[in-house]
């Protein structure tokens, strides 16, 4: 047990990044085009150097980390608005570990994959993303205010994994929205203003309704004399009626499933992510949605669980809807972004559905899953940016026989897709069986809706890899050069631990579990059959039996 | 301040013992309005804008430094007293009170600040006020380059009459103070230099309504004093606590004085002359109605409902609860089809008085301190804000058509940077002191047990939230209008007025304890009575 500040230090490096890259000269500042473009080179470097050392610093906490240790860890508190009992305060269990681990991964690699996509390059009038914005004259954006934004984001992302304060939690929760608005807003492609307004507006709805809950939290917490309080770990004690209960639960839960996002909530996500560059989706699907997942854990489990076992039936089947029409739609889909938006749609059902299952292996499975997807989603995203860069298309049909001209990237592409259809030995087979094992001990025929979803993400990937990827050369994707280095560097590590995760995914389960298991008995939970994969799915006569 | 007191015998009449130390920060921005007319009669003309400016920022630091020395140096929470009555009863000297009129002040320097910029080619004052617009007139004293300096009594005089509004203890004394506040602001709408007749028609409309509203307010004191014998508020208190008679006139008093002082805050359905009104007059003037006018009517409101209808809080809350939904409802959707960046802003001033007003019905210590810091922070944030809008201008003076506004980010990325901070501070974005105050309100709101009323406030936050977004797409994502309007460099006081704006705006939104601190020490023992 170390008391040094590791979350503090992992939310100021990103932060301290975000400073110093907004304080170098921008595109404006005197000097010839050499100039300007070595300005923005040190811009780059800069933000891939704070985010390895972010990567590096939550790498050391992770090593530090004692799973076997107290539920949160590296736990810091000050006293932030003393008179509304709001407290700076951080620490994590094993879950935010491994979501704050996925992001440090993610930013650097997203950062290595918009290196030169970014700025006016990227906006070609050659893009086609049903019409809007393309064929204007290309607009120079400022890459410095890019990076920035990014770090910011990704200094806010870790935060609200790491906070262990209500407030400070919502605060970020909302805040995040405004750089991800502007990332998408001014450096999307397509219908970018519409998807960013989207974006925002669905969320942010989202968010207030969750801080008519978070302040009604407070207002109950200061009942009966004691001074009102935020802290996660004094408002878990509050005795609250069911009827409050649901009340609230369904403020965060909105939240949470717009955030997800968890059918019918889902809409803003394909076209944000449409419209976004493909880092931008990377951070917004990878990590940004596992936020309202992991809040679902932390904030709907373990504040209402009276509430979130009455909600228990309704979230399922929203589950298993959302896992069966991201796949249909998705076989639909002639945009390779919308297509893997969708993918995503059915995958974070997927996630629901292992949380609400409330059995261990169903959110230990969940709660990989999301690490599993961040990595599988950031992997897809970045090829497909790579392709969009060369083709300067996101339809499906303006490609074909790229394996034969880029075998590298349509390999990599291939393994991806792999892992998006749970293929055994990948890390998305190890997480999805998990989910399903779990659900399947408790909510037969939710799981059994399940697994027709991911028969169906077969169809919908190994179609577009056919699509894009076999057949004969066409003649625009004939120019098209293979992997360069920096993209390698860019997309390898994802690939390698797509391998590693499917192959050998103890150590983070090691860290996942007890937090899962803390998680189940504080909502009372047991799980209906003995705790392990090999023998679930035996005992036949507990179905639908919740307590 | 004449105290209404004593008997009609002819008995020897006795001076009224006045507290002037308690009444200083009035009597000294009174004092400076009618210096300043003086000065109007004597100065030349050519010096005149100087000893204006002096007399005016001077005038209302001073009351700003004596309102602070009154708060430290009189006992007002002594034993547990709320507070002193000053004047012979006419006037309060209470936590709320000080902490209102403390804001008032320096809102009102800030204002002063915008009132006073004279960097712009050409000042947003009319030369003569009394010329028909297009006359021969008029032309003449555009050529001879005559400045109305007659600005800054006025808008004194209105300052010192906000300051007495929320102040006074009686209905007579908040009736004169109604009136104090009221008549500069009528002329100051009307003196617009570009758009006369519009500026004229806004100055017309807000004449009439605001006389009816007056006639209104007058109207229920005369209820009100029938029903209580007395027009002081602890005796209606008192009388309303024990009467069981003539209730009709105790409720007719209550909805027609409510009435009057729901105008002045523009709550719905006493709304419509908002939009017109701060779109008519010189955007300085906007800014100092936007700010200080509505604090003060709040304050007003707020010792009324408080002192004087404190046992009634069951009656009137109901009423009260339909006025704040309708409010925040009605401004935020009407706000969305606004395409006029100073009727947005009023509509959104509207959704706020709303918000503020989920405070007001918690009738309770938390809520009167949460009302407080809204008002607060939001009158920093819409000065900063109308000071953004006197910036954007082009050969016709400012363009305040949200078209012209498209792409304003590109060219100029500071200004219209700031401009969207304060929108994010109005749509109640974390880390800003305008989430802060939201939350101040709403959660005095559901403790008080008015959860249905946080949760509309929160939905027409969303709705809010949605227009404000759109200027920050349309400054921002939208591709600029070739002739747009150019942004002018800030003068000093424009500037120091968007500074303050900025990091006031930004302060209380991460570190709002201090100011959260002082508004619940002010509300800890309610008012005075």
């Amino acid at each position: 047990m170390s008391t040094f500040g590791w979350l503090t230090v992992a939310i100021a490096v990103p932060a301290a990044g975000a400073l110093i890259i907004a304080l170098t000269p921008g595109a404006s500042a005197p000097g010839s085009d050499a100039d300007r473009r070595a300005r923005e080179l040190l811009v780059k470097w800069l933000a891939l150097v704070f985010t390895l050392l972010t990567l590096g610093v939550t790498l050391a906490m992770a090593a530090v980390y004692a799973p076997g240790g107290p539920r949160f860890q590296f736990n810091q508190a000050y006293s932030w608005i003393a008179q509304f009992g709001i407290h700076y305060a951080v620490g994590v269990d094993g879950i935010a570990l491994v979501l704050i681990v996925m992001t440090a991964v993610l930013a650097p690699l997203v950062v290595m994959g918009l290196w030169n996509t970014v700025g006016g390059e990227a906006a070609s009038p050659a893009v086609q993303a049903g019409g809007g914005g393309a064929g204007r004259a290309p607009r120079r954006h400022s890459v410095k205010t890019y990076f920035a934004l990014l770090l910011v984001l990704e200094a806010m992302m870790i935060g609200s994994f790491a906070a262990t304060d209500v407030f400070l939690f919502y605060v970020l929760f909302e805040a995040m929205l405004i750089p991800m608005y502007f990332m998408i807003g001014s450096y999307g492609v397509g219908q970018r203003q519409y998807a960013a307004v989207k974006f925002l507006l669905y969320n942010l709805l989202g968010g207030l309704l969750m801080l008519a809950a978070v302040i009604a939290l407070y207002v109950y917490s200061a009942r009966g004399g004691h001074p009102g309080t935020f802290l996660f770990s004094q408002l878990t004690h509050l005795p609250l009626s069911p009827a409050v209960q649901k009340w609230l639960f369904l403020g965060f839960f909105i939240a949470f499933a717009i955030k997800s996002p968890l059918w019918p909530f889902h809409t803003w996500l394909p076209d944000a992510a449409a419209s976004a560059q493909p880092g931008d989706a990377v951070l917004m699907i990878g990590v940004m949605d596992k936020i309202g997942t992991f809040g679902m854990i932390r904030y709907c489990l373990l504040l209402f669980p009276v509430a979130a076992h009455y909600f228990t039936p309704l979230i399922l089947v929203l589950s298993v809807v959302g896992v069966l029409y991201g796949a249909i739609v998705a076989i639909g889909q002639t945009d390779m972004k919308r297509l893997i938006s969708y993918l995503s749609v059915s995958g974070m059902g997927l996630i629901t559905l292992g949380i609400f299952a409330m059995t261990s292996q169903g959110q230990a499975g969940a709660t990989l899953q999301m690490v599993n997807h961040g990595f599988l989603v950031g992997a897809l995203f970045l090829l497909a940016g790579f392709l969009i860069a060369r083709r300067g298309s996101q339809l499906i049909e303006d490609y074909g026989g790229v394996q034969k001209v880029a075998p590298m990237l349509a390999g990599l592409f291939l393994l991806a897709s792999l892992a998006g259809l749970a293929l055994p030995g990948l890390n998305t087979f190890v997480s999805e069986f998990l989910v399903l094992v779990g659900t399947f001990t408790r909510y037969k025929a939710a799981a059994v809706a399940a697994t027709v979803g991911i028969i169906l993400a077969a169809i919908y990937m190994l179609w577009m890899y056919q699509r894009m990827m076999t057949g004969p050369v066409r003649k625009e994707v004939e120019g098209f050069g293979d992997l360069r280095a920096r993209e390698l560097w860019a997309v390898g590590p994802l690939v390698a631990l797509i391998i590693a995760l499917g192959v050998y995914p103890q150590p983070v389960l090691n860290i996942i579990n007890p937090a899962v298991h803390q998680t189940l008995t504080a909502v009372h939970v047991k799980d209906p059959a003995p705790p392990h994969p090999a023998t679930a799915g035996g005992p036949s006569s507990q179905k639908g039996t919740a307590p | 301040m004449t105290p209404i007191s004593g008997s009609l015998a002819a008995a020897p009449i006795t001076a009224p013992h006045i507290e002037y130390w308690q009444l200083s920060p009035m009597l000294v921005v009174f004092g400076a309005a009618v210096a300043g007319v003086l000065v109007e009669a004597f100065v030349p003309r050519s010096q005149r804008r100087g000893w204006h400016l002096v007399l005016a920022l001077g005038g209302l630091a001073a009351g700003f430094a004596l309102t602070i020395a009154v708060a430290v140096s009189v006992p007002l929470f002594s034993h547990g007293s709320p507070g002193r009555v000053a004047a012979e009863g006419a006037v309060g000297v209470d936590g709320p009170t000080l902490f209102i009129q403390g804001t008032i002040l320096v809102l009102a320097l800030v204002s002063l600040l915008l009132i006073a910029e004279s960097s712009h080619e050409v000042s947003p004052f009319v030369a003569q006020a009394a010329a028909v617009p297009g006359s021969a007139e008029e032309r003449e004293g555009l050529l001879a380059g005559i400045t109305h300096t007659e600005v800054y009594p006025l808008a004194l005089f209105a300052v010192a009459g906000m300051l007495l509004f929320p102040a006074a203890n009686d209905l007579l004394t908040m009736f004169v103070a109604l009136e104090v506040l009221s008549l500069p602001l009528y002329l100051l709408c009307g003196l617009a230099r570009r758009r006369r007749l519009l500026s004229q028609e806004a100055a017309m409309k807000y004449f009439l309504l605001g006389a009816f509203s007056s006639a209104f307010f007058l109207f229920g004191v005369a209820m009100l004093y029938g029903f209580s014998g007395s027009v002081r508020l602890s005796a209606i208190a008192a009388a309303a606590a024990s009467n069981t008679t003539g209730a009709a006139l105790l409720y007719a008093g209550i909805a027609l004085l409510g009435l009057g002082l729901l105008f002045k805050i523009g709550a719905v359905p006493f709304q419509s002359w908002k939009p017109d009104v701060y779109q008519g007059a010189p955007t300085p003037v906007t800014a100092l109605m936007a700010s200080c006018t509505v604090v003060s009517a709040f304050g007003a409101l707020l010792r009324v409902f408080y002192v004087a209808f404190g046992a009634l809080t069951w009656d009137w809350r109901p009423v009260m609860w339909a006025v704040a939904i309708l409010t925040m409802v009605v401004g935020a959707i009407i706000a969305i089809t606004q395409t006029d960046v100073k009727r947005l802003l009023a509509y959104s001033s509207i959704a706020h008085a709303g918000f503020i007003l989920t405070g007001v019905v918690a009738a309770s210590t938390t809520g009167l301190s949460g009302s407080l810091f809204y008002l607060a922070v939001y009158g920093f944030t819409t000065i900063g804000a109308f000071a953004v809008v006197t910036l954007v201008r082009d050969p016709a003076g400012e363009a305040n058509h949200l078209s012209r506004w498209a792409g304003l980010g590109r060219r100029s990325p500071l200004v219209a940077g700031v401009f969207a901070f304060f929108l994010l501070a109005f749509a109640g974005i974390p880390l800003t002191s305008g989430f802060t105050g939201k939350f101040a309100v709403f959660q005095a709101a559901i403790a008080g047990g008015a959860l249905p009323l946080v949760i509309v406030g929160v939905l027409s936050s969303a709705i809010a939230a949605f227009f404000y977004v759109r200027i920050i797409v349309l400054m921002f994502f939208s591709d600029p209008a070739p002739d747009g309007p150019a942004v002018v460099t800030p003068g000093l006081f424009t500037g120091l007025a968007v500074a303050v704006g900025v990091v006031t705006t930004l302060v209380f939104g991460i570190v709002p304890g201090p100011l959260l601190d002082l508004a619940s020490h002010a509300a800890g023992h309610l008012f005075v009575r």
